[in-house]
């Protein structure tokens, strides 16, 4: 049987979708619980110093108010190992927007209202607070290392003498703003604390402690973070995360709400505490992708190979979490070339730590390489598809490791036939009316990491297979794949098959996170199907049951694994407003075996869409004496709506890798939303000549641009 | 303050305080968590209800506005197990990945559908503009309420 048939015959419709389009599948603030109370935080409103004094009287005083929680009153709890979470423990400010006291009281409006009512009195530090990017601060300080694995400085062969001597060569700066996930639900919590468990001796290990109902990536992760936090084993703290508003990161760690909540439900045992962050809130201390400036060279001989290959990062760390993109690492595995060069440097600053963000350090680093690509193309009046297939590396460059599967080729030519991709030899000379037209590609690709292994549990139950482990479904299909996944090993009808995740309730599960959902949880799935039926037949007997972990092939560390694509796009620039509207866009992609066509299309056409928009819209803005953002809400922060969105389509290859374990198939979250500004921007080039290195392209960025280029097109080629 | 309302066919009596949005009355009050809250400043769209037939975002009406109004949320719409048209479409179309968004999307495709029975895709686009999704990139949202009005859903649309 062909891979495309089975394809088809994977195409499922998601198994919560019938809930979800009845409003009846319960988020995390959506469990109904009696009588609850209601958590209103209230932050700093300064950047750093020693807090003097919280007069709370009048909030305590509003009826309703059932808890007035600051680093006064709060439960002395252990050092937590994510710094942020360290919250009411000190009279001290560490960035603007930390969470200094929390209101609890039997209404929302009674919590907003009473928090509104706390009065926080700072004593300003001797200097400070640093929250001024600066790439010339005499603070700025290379780095050794990179999210621990990738080096932060990494130099292979003569990298100058190539620039210096190249028959052509691009130097560009690039620059990439502050970008907020923002899923649509946010950050919300319910935290109970089981009052009637007597005293804590008497307590069995595995007698539930605190139920928390929770929007998260991964159960494990709160679950670890408050059983260390309070005292209690693992066992005695149980999450409940059925249903997952999305995430894009900012749900993959906990954050300090949910230590402040749980907190507060410490003190108020037998009481349901919830939380729902609002917007400005979640743009405060949820994390971020950072801010990024770079510098990209290439150098290329005479046939288009690259000689040199040069990228520095210049980012923003938060002195609380020193979080920093890997965003050199395309430069490291794009393309072949004999010199290369990756540094970063970071400056530390009294702001909100950031955090994983769809696609971390690749998409903003293959924004600034796939731009150079294009203006190297441009330089040397090349296609832009045969630039990149000249440049291909037979294996890794950086590791020198084999590739596991590597089709970025096929992506390169199969999309630019399928899209028809036509670029001008002289940008600007097609147009409709005050429209110019133009088309661009980009390359996209997104490493496969080992979180490490899952466990899946297999159970026979009322004449059907339940599948068992912590994995969750922040939106991308898990729990209508994970069956797929399951039938089909076990050799069954799907309806046969249910899965169970989102619970702490279940076997060990890494957290959905680094597009390693599908294929790691699913290898698991496979290895209990197998051994399922290895222990049991198939005729098993009621309650058979069956646990296995995830499996690499033997030989895993010794290839490279990383999922491909190649992004076109088709844009028209007004000559008038300098609005960029994207008219079409095309994604083909390299993502191993496709597990179910209609999630998978679903998920790349949404990378793809957030890539759009982040090219287009979004950008949060820091006040420049505080750090936090200023544009903290929907109304200032703008993503793209039904109507920026025109014509979006996918495409992959569809074969199997034989490396990613059991379903051969390759994450695909993420790779979706790599390249796909620089694609816009390339197809800017193409439309209008204008080389924008800055996102997002907004009018203001495209009318400067042609300002300081001279006439407009618009007075040359009328 | 006393109000009278009816939510999903039945009349509810209530006092609320001035200050309570009809959000928070159809979620604490009356348990309707169907219908959800996502930006508080009404751009968002995932807490869209129907006031007597029309969309209205519930994050932005105050309960006693719809004193003496009838309302219709998410939880509303379906008799008993039948879904309706719109929902069954965006069941079908995989108009949705992680829900939030889509009781939203489903009362402002049921109210654009009611006014404009046969919409264009582009007026689709510009109709649901008010409902943001961060998820599916919104094509699939499209070809749901092309579907649920009977027509083909095709892929592209009008341009810039």
């Amino acid at each position: 049987m062909s891979d495309a048939a089975t394809e088809q015959g994977r195409d499922r419709a998601r198994v919560d979708a019938p809930l979800k389009v009845s409003g009846l599948a319960p988020y995390a603030y959506e469990h109904e619980l009696e009588d609850p109370l209601f958590l209103v935080p209230v932050l700093s409103t300064v950047a750093t110093g020693a807090i003097t004094g919280i007069d709370a009287e009048a909030a305590r005083a509003v009826p309703g108010v059932a808890l007035v929680l600051t680093h006064e009153n709060a439960p002395r709890l252990a050092l937590p190992t994510i710094p942020t979470l360290a919250v009411l423990r000190k009279p001290r400010v560490r960035y603007r927007g930390e969470i200094v006291a929390a209101v609890v009281a039997d209404s929302l409006e009674t919590a907003r209202y009473a928090a509104s009512l706390v009065r926080v009195d700072y004593a300003a530090p001797p200097s400070g607070p640093d929250v001024r990017l600066d790439p010339e601060d005499p603070g700025v300080r290379p780095l050794r290392r990179v999210m621990g694995v990738y080096p932060g400085q990494h130099t292979v062969g003569d990298v100058d003498g190539e620039l210096a001597g190249a028959a052509y060569r691009v130097e560009g700066h690039y620059a990439t703003p502050v970008n907020h996930h923002n899923p649509i639900e946010p950050h919300s919590m319910v935290a109970l604390w089981h009052a009637d468990l007597g005293p804590l001796a008497t307590v069995q290990p595995r007698s539930t402690r605190l139920t928390v109902w929770d929007s998260n990536q991964g159960v494990v992760a709160p679950q670890g973070v408050l059983a260390g936090a309070f005292g209690l084993l693992p066992t005695q703290v149980e999450v409940i995360s059925p249903y997952v508003g999305g995430s894009f990161g900012t749900k993959g760690m906990p954050h300090p709400h949910v230590m402040v909540t749980a907190m507060a439900a410490r003190k108020l045992p037998g009481r349901a505490v919830k939380v729902a962050l609002t917007r400005p809130q979640m743009f405060a201390g949820t994390g971020y992708r950072p801010e990024t400036r770079q510098r990209v060279a290439l150098a290329a001989d005479e046939q288009g190979r690259l000689r040199a290959v040069d990228h520095e990062v210049f980012a923003p760390v938060s002195r609380v979490i020193p979080w920093v993109d890997p965003t050199a690492g395309p430069s490291l595995s794009m393309y072949a070339s004999p010199t290369r060069r990756v540094s970063y440097r970071a400056q530390h600053l009294d702001i909100g730590p950031g955090t994983f963000m769809r696609a971390p350090g690749e998409y903003t680093g293959m924004f600034a390489l796939e731009t150079a690509m294009d203006e190297l193309a441009r330089e040397m009046g090349m296609d832009p598809v045969e630039l990149r297939l000249r440049n291909e590396p037979e294996a890794d460059p950086e590791s020198g490791r084999p590739w596991s599967s590597r089709h970025v080729a096929t992506c390169l030519t199969e999309g630019a036939r399928i899209f028809g991709l036509e670029q001008q030899q002289q940008p600007g000379g097609r147009r409709e009316g005050e429209w110019l037209l133009g088309m661009g590609v980009a390359s996209a690709s997104f490493p496969q990491m080992g979180m490490g292994p899952s466990l899946a549990r297999i159970t026979f139950t009322g004449g059907r297979y339940v599948v068992s482990m912590q994995a969750s479904d922040i939106g991308t299909g898990a729990w209508t794949v994970l069956a797929q996944i399951a039938a089909q090993a076990l050799d069954v009808p799907q309806d046969q098959v249910e899965a169970r995740i989102g619970t702490t309730d279940a076997p060990y599960a890494i957290i959905a996170g680094g597009s390693t959902g599908t294929f790691g949880w699913g290898s698991a799935v496979v290895e209990a199907a197998q051994a399922f039926r290895a222990e049991h037949g198939s005729d098993p007997a009621e309650g058979a049951t069956t646990r296995a972990r995830t499996r690499m092939p033997q030989g895993v560390r010794g290839v490279r694994r990383m999922a491909f694509g190649a992004h076109f796009a088709e844009v028209a620039v007004s000559e008038v407003s300098g609005e960029v509207r994207v008219r079409r866009l095309y994604g083909h992609f390299d993502g191993g075996r496709i597990m179910n066509p209609r999630t998978a299309r679903s998920q790349l056409v949404g990378g793809m869409t957030m890539g759009l928009s982040g090219a287009l819209f979004e950008e949060s803005y820091r006040d420049p004496r505080f750090g936090h953002v200023v544009n903290a809400d929907l109304a200032g922060y703008h993503v793209a709506a039904h109507a920026d969105v025109v014509d979006i389509e996918v495409g992959w290859v569809g074969e199997p890798d034989p490396w990613m374990g059991a379903t051969g198939a390759k994450g695909i979250g993420e790779v979706g939303i790599v390249g796909v500004p620089a694609a816009i921007g390339n197809a800017i080039f193409d439309a209008t000549g204008l080389r924008l290195r800055e996102l997002p392209f907004t009018p203001v960025k495209v009318l400067e641009a042609w300002e300081s280029s001279g006439p407009a097109p618009a007075a040359t080629v009328r | 303050m006393n109000i009278t309302v009816k939510v999903d066919g039945t009349s509810y009596t209530d006092e609320v305080e001035p200050r309570t949005l009809l959000v928070y009355y159809l979620r604490e009050t009356l348990g309707k968590t169907g219908t959800v809250v996502g930006c508080d400043t009404s751009n968002c769209g995932a807490c869209t209800v129907l006031l007597d037939g029309r969309s209205v975002k519930s994050c932005n009406v105050l309960a006693v506005q719809a004193d003496g109004h009838e309302v219709t949320t998410i939880e509303g719409l379906a008799d008993g197990e039948t879904l309706t048209p719109v929902q069954e479409a965006f069941r079908e179309c995989h108009a949705l990945q992680c829900g939030f968004c889509t009781p939203g999307m489903i009362m402002q495709a049921t109210d654009l559908l009611a006014t404009n029975p046969s919409p264009t895709e582009d007026e689709v686009r510009v109709g649901m503009e008010g409902n943001l999704c961060r998820c599916t990139g919104y094509h699939n949202i499209v070809k749901a309420v092309l579907q649920a009005s009977g027509q083909p859903a095709s892929s592209g649309g009008e341009q810039a």
